[in-house]
């Protein structure tokens, strides 16, 4: 039977995230798969998202539905979850796609519970078995995988960034008003203030460029080394617990078991021993490369690539010639 | 005020964990379990608002299987400080989001009202961070997920949230839900006489018939092997092969 695919398609700062962009494109793949049913993308943002809602037609949507009002320019987990349960619920999807940015990972569990269906959370993997989604992820921080399969009306799933290939080759989609049952004076959750972080760079769960650094970097004032490295190559910094116990970064920079759990195409561990809580939380990056000056560190045994040798000379030196070839 | 706290027993951190023969589950030969890391931190703050709110009420909740190492994390609870326990028995090898979430649901709508639920970000075992969102949408009560600052008055919280490339400060009225990133709370360790005292704590089951959950889990697998990684070179000289293979061979990085 061909199966109707429902995509939310997250904005910030005034575009789609590629995280939601892949999603639509395995969502295409995923109704070709059941007999090719028809994909529809729903939107939800400030008064720009109509404007951008129409470039989701080569991403693979055929529809998108687009609820747009200043009000909803930031990011209220309230307000998305009645938009795109009402989407849901009018749409009636037997897949519904949600990629599993931080923010997705917030929506996509209270849409499957108004809906009453089961989540396929945060998975890497899909494919389709007698019209059904068979969906694989990581659990235990990547230790072991499950495969698992849903058998609710609507099949609701978030998507890990990084794991499914965008692809381009769609065409155009019919932008549809999404008409909305509630108004701001409803939502339960009031923002009072947001402060945008320092950095302008992706979060480190679907960043595809990660360098991170551990109590090897001997100190917060050395991770300038990092953000310049970062900077060159648009990688979002990360840290090991050790540095971040010790408050030289944020917790929202810790990578591993008990920090975020990461898949980048290219992971950097600087001055990183790589013990398994950390291992845990990026053993699913596509390249991993080891700086490191012990070359027994655990870390060497899971990198593609290892350099054995001081950071505070590796790391300049990679920067430096980096520069240099982008002339 | 009656605050929730909702922990699990995951396997310790530390552990290598292996798939068992049946393909199905882990090998629990040699695992230790512990109580959810950022249950731990969550449960922290609950007791630290316990303390702050004169006549509070804090209880523990746990969906787990119907052994020791489960029950023993209502024990951790009562000993960092929650007044009692509720515990209840689940023996699925995998239990999904939507069940545990309507368990502790009934377990919560037992008893007298609800004020405050707190959850940790994700449990280290299932990373679903799916069951507090679900609790809240349930109750139909605000969720808010990441909290590093939260602060309680006149019937409301004030919440400080980490937030992609951002910190929200966003306000709710009770009852509300909230999951704990680490930073929330300053974490407690449970000493002797807590564990002595907790023995005395009230610990109760609550009986829940789990509905037929619409999910199935068909297979659990070792992580997919990595190719044999190489030492590209020693020092600085490496740096000039190490960009050539990131470029050439791996496709992981071009200019
Ligand atoms: C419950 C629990 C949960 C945990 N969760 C996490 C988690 O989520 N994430 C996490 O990362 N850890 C976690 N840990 C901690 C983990 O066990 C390790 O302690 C931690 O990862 C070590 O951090 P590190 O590699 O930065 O430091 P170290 O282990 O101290 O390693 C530093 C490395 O830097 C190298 N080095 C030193 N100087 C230089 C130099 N000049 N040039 C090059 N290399 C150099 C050293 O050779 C060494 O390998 C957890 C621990 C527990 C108990
Ligand atoms: N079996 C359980 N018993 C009690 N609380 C749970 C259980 N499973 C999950 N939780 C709570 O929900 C949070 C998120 O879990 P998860 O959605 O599995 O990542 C955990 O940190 C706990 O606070």
């Amino acid at each position: 039977m061909a199966s109707k695919v429902l995509v939310f398609c997250e904005i910030k700062k005034g575009k789609f995230k590629k995280g939601s962009l892949e999603a639509l494109s395995e969502g295409k793949k995923i109704a070709a798969a059941t007999g090719g049913g028809d994909v529809t993308a729903v939107v939800v943002g400030g008064s720009d998202a109509k404007d951008l809602a129409s470039s989701l037609g080569q991403y693979g949507a055929s529809r998108v539905l687009v609820a747009s009002g200043d009000w909803l320019a930031d990011w209220n987990s309230d307000a998305m979850t009645r938009a795109v349960v009402l989407a849901a619920k009018a749409e009636a999807p037997e897949v519904l796609f949600i990629s599993a940015t931080l923010d997705g990972k917030d929506l996509a569990p209270r849409v499957a519970a108004a809906l009453d269906v089961s989540l396929g959370s945060d998975i890497t993997g899909a494919t389709v078995e007698d019209g059904r989604l068979v969906l694989t992820r990581p659990v235990y921080a990547g230790k072991t995988y499950v495969t698992l399969k849903l058998s609710g009306a609507t099949q609701v799933v978030s998507v890990r960034p990084n794991s499914f290939t965008l692809e381009t080759d769609g065409g155009d989609a019919a932008v549809e008003d999404l008409a909305l049952d509630f108004s701001a004076d409803d939502l339960k959750v009031k923002v009072i203030s947001v402060e945008a972080a320092a950095s302008e760079k992706p979060d480190l769960t679907e960043a595809s460029r990660i360098v991170s650094g551990g109590r090897g970097m001997k100190g917060p004032e050395h991770f300038e080394l990092l953000e310049t490295l970062a900077e060159e190559i648009g990688a979002t910094v990360g840290a090991s617990r050790a540095v971040v116990d010790a408050g030289w970064r944020g917790h929202g920079d810790q990578v591993g078991q008990t920090g975020k759990t990461v898949s980048p195409n290219l992971y950097f561990a600087v001055g990183i021993s790589g013990a398994i809580q950390h291992l845990a939380g990026m053993s699913t990056s596509k390249c991993i490369v080891a700086i490191n000056k012990d070359k027994e560190a655990p870390i060497f045994k899971v990198a593609d690539y290892g350099i054995v040798g001081d950071l505070f000379e590796v790391v300049p030196a990679l920067t430096a010639e980096i520069k240099k070839i982008k002339g | 005020m009656r605050i929730f706290v909702c922990v699990k027993a995951v396997p310790d951190t530390n552990a290598n964990l292996k798939v068992g023969s049946d393909n199905l589950t882990i090998n629990p030969q040699g695992v230790k379990y512990v109580m959810s890391p950022y249950d731990a931190v969550a449960a922290s703050k609950a007791v630290e608002l316990k303390a702050a709110n004169e006549g509070s009420e804090l209880i523990a909740l746990s969906v787990g299987k119907d052994n020791k190492e489960s029950r023993q994390r209502i024990k951790d609870a009562l000993a960092l400080g929650a007044d009692r326990g509720v515990f209840i028995k689940d023996d699925a090898a995998h239990r999904d989001p939507l069940g545990v979430a309507k368990a502790l649901v009934a377990a919560i709508k037992a008893e007298e009202s609800c004020d405050l639920v707190f959850f940790g970000r994700q449990a280290v075992d299932t990373q679903a961070s799916a069951v507090g969102p679900m609790v809240a949408q349930l109750l139909d009560i605000p969720f808010v997920m990441d909290c590093i600052s939260l602060e309680i008055a006149d019937g409301k919280a004030t919440v400080k949230r980490s937030a992609e490339g951002r910190v929200e400060t966003l306000e709710v009225s009770l009852p509300a839900a909230f999951s704990a990133q680490r930073g929330l709370a300053e974490e407690r360790y449970a000493k002797l006489k807590d564990i002595m005292k907790a023995k005395k704590k009230p610990q109760a089951d609550f009986d829940y018939a789990f509905p037929d959950a619409g999910y199935e889990v068909t297979a659990m697998t070792p992580p997919p092997e990595r190719p044999a990684g190489k030492i590209v070179g020693e020092g600085p000289e490496a740096v000039g092969e190490l960009l050539r293979l990131l470029q050439d061979e791996a496709k992981s990085l071009s200019f």
